[in-house]
C-alpha cells in the first residue's frame, strides 16, 4: 500500500517544476495513491528475473562522424517565447534570495 | 455526404491516377466534408484549405505529365497533432504548444509528401497522446461518430473519429499503450501499431521512448496496408530505426484476400478472452473467431499468465519515460511561457509555466513517473516494471513458439459515456488492458472491426497480434476474416458505419 500525502505531492511537483495549486494538492494526493496501489502489484514479481528496458534488437547506433546541414539560426530561434540578438532570452537565473 | 468521402483509399487512388477524378475535387469534397461535420465531432485542431488544395493540385498537374508518385498518389490524409509538420502547427492538444510550427517535417509525413498523399490537417488527441478517450485534450473532446455521446477512444481519437466519418480516408496515428487500435475498436474501423522500430518515430513528439509507435487508420485493412508501406521502413533520423526489409503487409493482405487460412494457428489468448470482457464484446469476439476456424485456421486456447502484470507494469514504464521526455517543455526554447515578468527567476518560470501548460493527466504522469524514478523509489518501482516486461515478452514468446498470430478482444468494452471515467484515472487505464502488452514487447498488432456489440449497437474490434517483424500475419488473417464478414452480412461494414446527422446540425 502507498499513502501518497499532499506533502508527497508538494514534493514531487517541486522536483517535476509544477507549480501546483492548494486545491490540486488535494485531487492529486487521492489519484496517485489510488494509481500506486494498481501499480504496486509489480512488487509481486520475483527479483530473479531481469530486467528488460526497451525491445529495439540494437546496441549502440552511431552515424559517421561527418557535418551536416543543421537548422538555421533563424529557424531554430523562430519557435521560442523569448529572443534577443539572435539568442533565447530567458528570465534572470538566480531568484531573489539566492 | 458526396460519393467521394465514402470510397476506400484503394479507389481514389485507382480514380485519381486514371484521371477519372482530379485530386483535387476529391480533396475538396474531404473538406467540405470536414466543414459540414467537424463542428460537432472536434476531430481536427487545424485544417488549411489552401495548403491542401494547392498540394492536391500539384498532385494532378504530375499526373496529367505521366508521373505517379506512388500507389496512394493523390489521396487525403489525416495527421496525428503530435507528428510534426511544417506547413501547419503541431500542439499535442496541450497548451503548452499552442500554435508552434515545427521546422522540420516528421519522417512519416515527408513520406507522405513525397508519395503524393494529400494532407488534410492534424487531428485531435488526448494531450501528449496521454489518455484513452481524448477527453484529456487542452481544445475539448472528440466525439464518435456512431453516438456523440460517447468517446472515440484514445489517444488518436481525431484520427479515428476523422477516418470513420468520412472526413479522410486515411490517417495516421501513435500507439504507446493502445492509441491506434482502441480508438480503432470504438469508432469501427482498421488500426494498426506496427513491429516497434518499423516506422520512423523522428519528428513524433516523445512521450514513452521505448514503446511510441506510428501507425495507420483506414476503413478497411487493405488501406491501413497500403499507408503503412508508404511510411514504413528504415530512417537513419531515428536511432530505433530497425534496418531490415519493411514486412510485405499489402501483399500479406491480397493473399488474405483470398480467403483461406488453412494451416495458420491462431491462438486465442486466455487471460483477456473473459468474462472480463462486457458482454456484447465477448460475443461478438466468440463468432469473430468461430470465423476463422471456418476459413481453416487451427484455433487453439494459449496462456498468457503474465500478462496480468502488463497493466500495472505501462503505468510505470510509460510515465517513468513521459517524466524525462516531457522536461524539454522548459519554457525557453518553444512554446508557452508564464511569469516572465522581471520579478521570476527561470526556475519559477518554468514552474509556472509547465502549471499552466499541462492539463491534469500530463501532470498526475509526469508525478507518477518522478515518483517512481526517485532514489527511496526506483528498485520497488521501476525496476520491477521492467522485470514486468520481461515476463510479458516471454509470454509472447512462447505462445508464438506454437502459434502463428494471436487474438483477443481490442478493447473489454465498447466505446464509453463522455465523462464517466474523466474523474477516476485508473478505471481509465483498464482500457488499455488488452493492447498494452503488445507495446511493451514491441510486438505487431492490429485491430480489425468484427460487428457491433449486441448490448448497445456499438462496435468491436478484434485484435490480432503478431511477433515482432512479422506485420503481414496479422494482415492476412484480418483481411481474410474482413472479407469473410462482409460477405456473412452482404454489406461492407465500413458502410454501416452511422452518418453522424445530429452533428451537422450543432456548429
Amino acid at each position: 500500500m502507498s499513502d501518497i500525502t499532499r506533502s508527497d505531492v508538494a514534493h514531487l511537483a517541486r522536483l517535476a517544476r509544477l507549480a501546483v495549486t492548494d486545491d490540486e494538492l488535494d485531487v492529486f494526493s487521492g489519484q496517485l495513491d489510488a494509481i500506486l496501489d494498481t501499480v504496486d502489484r509489480v512488487s509481486e514479481i520475483p527479483d530473479d528475473v531481469p530486467p528488460t528496458s526497451h525491445v529495439a534488437p540494437l546496441t549502440n547506433v552511431l552515424r559517421p562522424d561527418e557535418p551536416a546541414p543543421s537548422l538555421t539560426r533563424e529557424a531554430a530561434l523562430a519557435g521560442a517565447p523569448e529572443a534577443e540578438e539572435g539568442r533565447f532570452r530567458v528570465p534572470r537565473i538566480l531568484g531573489e534570495s539566492q | 455526404m458526396s460519393e467521394l468521402t465514402r470510397l476506400s483509399a484503394e479507389e481514389i487512388a485507382r480514380r485519381v491516377q486514371a484521371r477519372e477524378v482530379s485530386s483535387v475535387e476529391v480533396t475538396r469534397a474531404h473538406l467540405d466534408r470536414i466543414e459540414a461535420v467537424d463542428g460537432g465531432l472536434n476531430a481536427f485542431l487545424h485544417v488549411d484549405r489552401d495548403t491542401a488544395l494547392a498540394a492536391a493540385e500539384a498532385v494532378d498537374a504530375e499526373i496529367a505529365s505521366g508521373t505517379v508518385r506512388g500507389p496512394l498518389a493523390g489521396v487525403p490524409v489525416a495527421v496525428k497533432d503530435n507528428i510534426a509538420t511544417k506547413d501547419l502547427p503541431t500542439s499535442c492538444a496541450s497548451r503548452i504548444l499552442e500554435g508552434w510550427r515545427p521546422p522540420y517535417d516528421a519522417t512519416v509525413v515527408r513520406r507522405l509528401r513525397d508519395g503524393g498523399l494529400v494532407p488534410l490537417g492534424k487531428t485531435n488527441l488526448d494531450e501528449f497522446a496521454m489518455g484513452g478517450s481524448n477527453e484529456n485534450s487542452a481544445f475539448g473532446a472528440v466525439r464518435n461518430p456512431w453516438d456523440p455521446s460517447r468517446v472515440p477512444g484514445g489517444s488518436s481519437g481525431g484520427s479515428a473519429a476523422a477516418t470513420a466519418a468520412g472526413e479522410a480516408p486515411l490517417a495516421l496515428g501513435s500507439d504507446t499503450g493502445g492509441s491506434i487500435r482502441q480508438p480503432g475498436a470504438f469508432t469501427g474501423i482498421v488500426g494498426v501499431k506496427p513491429t516497434y522500430g518499423t516506422v520512423s518515430r523522428y519528428g513524433l513528439v516523445a512521450f514513452s521512448s521505448s514503446l511510441d509507435q506510428i501507425g495507420t487508420f483506414g476503413r478497411s485493412v487493405l488501406d491501413a496496408a497500403l499507408l503503412h508501406e508508404v511510411i514504413g521502413g528504415h530512417d537513419p533520423a531515428d536511432q530505433t530505426s530497425i534496418d531490415a526489409p519493411l514486412p510485405p503487409v499489402v501483399e500479406a493482405t491480397m493473399a488474405g484476400a483470398r480467403g483461406d487460412l488453412a494451416g495458420v494457428r491462431v491462438g486465442v489468448v486466455r487471460e483477456l478472452s473473459g468474462e472480463g470482457n462486457q458482454p456484447g464484446v465477448l460475443t461478438a469476439f466468440t463468432d469473430a473467431v468461430r470465423v476463422l476456424t471456418d476459413l481453416g485456421a487451427d484455433v487453439v486456447e494459449v496462456d498468457c499468465p503474465s500478462f496480468t502484470y502488463a497493466v500495472p507494469a505501462y503505468y510505470l514504464i510509460a510515465p517513468s519515460e513521459a517524466s524525462s521526455n516531457l522536461a524539454r517543455f522548459d519554457a525557453m526554447r518553444y512554446g508557452l511561457r508564464v511569469g516572465d515578468d522581471g520579478s521570476h527567476s527561470t526556475d519559477e518560470v518554468m514552474s509556472l509555466t509547465r502549471e499552466a501548460g499541462f492539463g491534469p493527466e500530463v501532470k498526475r504522469r509526469i508525478m507518477i513517473g518522478t515518483h517512481a524514478l526517485s532514489a527511496g523509489s526506483y528498485d520497488a518501482l521501476y525496476g520491477r516494471a521492467q522485470k514486468a516486461r520481461t515476463l510479458i515478452v516471454r509470454d509472447f514468446a512462447a505462445a508464438f513458439e506454437h502459434c502463428d498470430v494471436l487474438v483477443s478482444p481490442t478493447v473489454p468494452t465498447t466505446a464509453f459515456p463522455l465523462g464517466e471515467r474523466v474523474d477516476d484515472p485508473v478505471a481509465m487505464y483498464l482500457a488499455d488492458l488488452c493492447t498494452i502488452p503488445t507495446n511493451l514487447a514491441g510486438n505487431a498488432a492490429l485491430s480489425v472491426p468484427c460487428g457491433v456489440s449486441s448490448d448497445d449497437g456499438l462496435p468491436v474490434g478484434l485484435q490480432v497480434m503478431a511477433p515482432a517483424l512479422a506485420d503481414d500475419r496479422a494482415y492476412r488473417v484480418a483481411a481474410a476474416y474482413e472479407l469473410a464478414r462482409d460477405t456473412s452480412s452482404g454489406t461492407p461494414f465500413a458502410a454501416t458505419i452511422p452518418e453522424p446527422a445530429v452533428l451537422e446540425t450543432s456548429s
